[in-house]
């Protein structure tokens, strides 16, 4: 075998390899995504029954709860990053990056301070390698995130909330995370969970605009909310990262995918390449005994006079 | 037939029972609380503990609700919780367990939360 065509081949066989992994890779994604979308489902009733009943509280009364009056002047904000701790996910991590990175300068021209934290391994590095002040983070959990999860990253963003901004607490809230449209479109996106905007809330709730009733609160309608205000919380942030995590196996899956078929057309030309330098080896053998044999004939004719 | 609710218990991360009753009891931070169709318009804190259900054909579901809340109106109830555990799926052993554990490390909530869910089993 000429040196040419074993080069080709051997690439012929890394590049065959490569893609047996990342069709793995596309497969398994492929699988968890429908698992992360049942849980996304599983999830919903709580989260639509909280949210009505935190918009009956805010409209049914009149109570003034400092988590839904906004504040005159807020000077400082929280936002919680959700990023992955993989790679391997085509633009997943950096998307929700900027969107964040696009946040957080709106938030600095409206003269607020922005205090970061962040979920995930992806959003820790970045930050990291540029030095920049991370309030919180957490990694580990952005595969198949559990309810105590969310509840551990809200635990700290609830206490900021409720600090006095002056002692280093915060007047607003919003989150940046992916949202799951559809298999194919996942949109990173920045809300503001609180102070909580009703028409919004109401919107959620599936913009029926319904005429909610005169509740009857039990003990108070401002113990409910100071103990719905958590839970809804944590409940946003549970469904953020339910989120997150069925965009991250789809973005990973459509990234494998692209890579697998990119591997196929690599395989393709280089195969050609592979049986042209065959061809052309053959050729050359060809024409090397024909020329030997003329030679040969040439020279025993000349004998023969 | 007599009048009816729509129960939904639902915990963070699935619906765990749902249909239609003739009455709940829960127990709010307030006390106990019993509901019935046509109740008036409410929302409540609920503290740890069973919430039973009698549902429209004379059966009981008993369920151990961890926190949450009870809201009512138009003659639907939604129990919302945290973790919510009907008594069926509760482990009585395990729960035992866990209390006796709770118990030697002097962890009031995590001895609640079994004591409820004895409890739970204990009233079905």
């Amino acid at each position: 075998m000429g040196a040419q065509l074993r080069v080709y081949k051997r690439r012929i066989q890394a590049v065959t390899a490569t893609k047996k992994i990342t069709k793995a890779m596309e497969m398994i994604a492929a699988s968890r995504i429908v698992k992360a979308q049942r849980r996304v489902a599983a999830s919903m009733p709580y989260a639509t029954e909280l949210t009505r009943a935190v918009t009956a509280v805010a409209t049914g009364s009149t109570t003034q709860h400092p988590l839904t009056t906004e504040v005159e002047a807020p000077t400082r904000a929280a936002v919680l990053l959700v990023t992955s701790d993989r790679g391997l996910a085509g633009g997943y991590s950096s998307n929700a990056i900027k969107a964040a990175e696009r946040l957080r300068e709106r938030l600095s021209g409206e003269g607020k301070e922005v205090d970061t934290y962040i979920v995930g391994r992806k959003g820790v590095a970045y930050y990291g390698f540029r030095e920049r002040k991370v309030a919180e983070a957490w990694t580990g959990f952005t595969d198949s995130p559990t309810y105590a999860d969310a509840k551990m990253v809200a635990a700290p963003l609830i206490e900021a909330i409720q600090t006095e901004t002056a002692e280093g607490g915060v007047d607003e809230l919003h989150i940046v995370f992916t949202e799951f449209v559809s298999m194919m479109t996942q949109n990173p996106v920045d809300n503001r969970m609180l102070p909580l905007s009703l028409d919004k809330a109401q919107e959620e709730d599936g913009g029926k605009g319904e005429i909610l009733p005169l509740f009857d609160f039990e003990p108070s309608a401002e113990d409910v909310l100071d103990a719905l205000l958590p839970r809804y919380v944590e409940s946003r942030i549970y469904n953020a990262l339910l989120q997150a995590a069925a965009s991250e196996h789809a973005a990973r899956r459509r990234a494998m995918k692209s890579a697998t078929d990119n591997a196929g057309d690599l395989i393709k030309s280089l195969s050609r390449l592979a049986n042209a330098a065959r061809q052309a080896e053959i050729t050359q053998e060809i024409s090397e005994i024909v020329g030997g044999a003329s030679a040969l004939a040439d020279a025993t004719a000349g004998s023969d006079k | 037939m007599a009048a009816e609710l729509h129960v939904e218990l639902v915990a963070a991360d699935r619906n765990v029972w749902s249909g239609e009753a003739s009455l709940v009891v829960a127990r709010t931070t307030s006390g106990d609380i019993g509901v019935m169709p046509g109740h008036q318009p409410l929302l409540g804190v609920l503290e740890s503990g069973p919430v039973t259900i009698r549902t429209s054909d004379g059966g009981t579901v008993v369920a151990a609700v961890h926190g949450g809340f009870i809201s009512f109106a138009d003659n639907k109830l939604s129990l919302l919780a945290e973790i919510a555990e009907l008594a069926d799926e509760i482990d009585p052993a395990r729960a035992e367990r866990a209390l006796e554990r709770a118990k030697a490390e002097a962890d009031a909530a995590a001895e609640r939360r079994a004591a409820v869910r004895l409890r739970a089993v204990a009233g079905h």
